[in-house]
C-alpha cells in the first residue's frame, strides 16, 4: 500500500468518526466543531484525489465562511443542549434501516461497475480550472451564480430584519 | 493511487450519516448542518468521478455546488433566525404550519 492510500484510509476514518459526532451530539456547538473537522479531513481527501483547487475552496468556503455563519447564529440564539425526548424507537429503527439500505445499494452498484483510476496527466490545478470556468461553456452559469449570491444576500437581510410594522 | 470505489463508498456512508441526522435530530440548526454533510458527500463523489474520468467538468460542478451551498446557508440561517423569533424554539416539530 502506498503512502497515499494509507493517508486516504486514515482520513476516511476521521471523516466518518467526526460525522458521527455531528449526528450523535446533543449540543449543537459541539456538532459545529465536529463538522469543521469533517470539512478539513474532506479537504485533505480532495488533495489526495488530485484536486488542489477544490481542496482550498473547501477550507475557505466551508470551514471558513459557512461554519463561521453557523457558529455566529448558534451564539446569537444562545443555543443550549437539545432538550426533550429522543425520537421514538420506531422512527430510529426506520431511519437506520433506510440509511443501511442506501449504503448497501450504492455499495453494490459501485463494486459491480468497471472504472478506470484516471490518467497520469490529470491536472486540476487553478489554471486549467479557471480556463474551463471562464470558457463560453460555463461563463453564463458563472454569471448566474453572481445573481444568485446577490439574491441570497438581499433575501438574508430581508428575512433576518426585525418587523417594524 | 487511491481506489475510486472506496472514495465513492466513503461518500455513500457520509451521505447516509447526514440523512440519519436529518431524521433523528430535533434541533433545526443541527438538521441544517446534516444537510451540509450530505452536500459534502455529493461533492466527494463528484471529485472521485472527475479523477476516474480524467475530466474537469465535475470539478466545475463542485464549484457551483459550493456557491449554492454558501447562498443556501445564508438564507437558511436567516430563516432560522426568523423562526426563532416567531416561535421561541428551535425544535423542528414546532414548525409544522406554513402560516401562523
Amino acid at each position: 500500500m502506498t503512502i497515499d492510500a494509507v493517508l486516504f484510509y486514515v482520513l476516511a476514518v476521521v471523516v466518518i468518526a467526526s460525522a458521527l459526532v455531528v449526528v450523535g451530539q446533543r449540543n449543537p456547538v459541539y456538532s459545529a466543531f465536529a463538522l469543521v473537522v469533517t470539512f478539513c479531513a474532506l479537504s485533505a481527501i480532495y488533495g489526495l484525489l488530485g484536486s488542489p483547487f477544490i481542496a482550498v475552496l473547501q477550507i475557505v468556503v466551508y470551514a471558513g465562511a459557512i461554519m463561521v455563519l453557523f457558529l455566529f447564529v448558534l451564539m446569537l440564539l444562545n443555543v443550549r443542549r437539545e432538550e426533550g425526548p429522543k425520537r421514538s424507537k420506531s422512527m430510529r429503527v426506520a431511519a437506520g434501516a433506510l440509511a443501511l439500505a442506501f449504503v448497501a445499494e450504492v455499495g453494490y452498484v459501485v463494486t459491480i461497475a468497471e472504472r478506470g483510476s484516471g490518467s497520469a496527466t490529470f491536472d486540476a490545478s487553478t489554471k486549467p480550472m479557471a480556463e474551463l470556468l471562464f470558457s463560453p461553456h460555463f461563463a453564463y452559469t458563472f454569471l448566474a451564480t453572481s445573481v444568485l449570491i446577490v439574491a441570497a444576500l438581499v433575501g438574508a437581510v430581508v428575512l433576518a430584519k426585525k418587523d417594524e410594522a | 493511487m487511491i481506489p475510486i470505489n472506496h472514495a465513492l463508498l466513503l461518500s455513500a456512508l457520509l451521505f447516509a450519516i447526514g440523512a440519519l441526522g436529518v431524521f433523528l435530530r430535533r434541533n433545526v440548526i443541527t438538521v441544517f448542518m446534516c444537510v451540509e454533510l450530505m452536500l459534502n458527500a455529493v461533492n466527494l463523489s463528484f471529485v472521485a468521478f472527475s479523477r476516474s474520468l480524467g475530466t474537469l467538468d465535475a470539478q466545475i460542478l463542485v464549484f457551483f455546488v459550493m456557491t449554492v451551498a454558501a447562498a443556501e446557508a445564508a438564507v437558511g440561517l436567516a430563516i432560522i433566525l426568523a423562526l426563532q423569533r416567531h416561535k421561541d424554539t428551535l425544535d423542528v416539530d414546532a414548525f409544522d404550519v406554513m402560516k401562523w
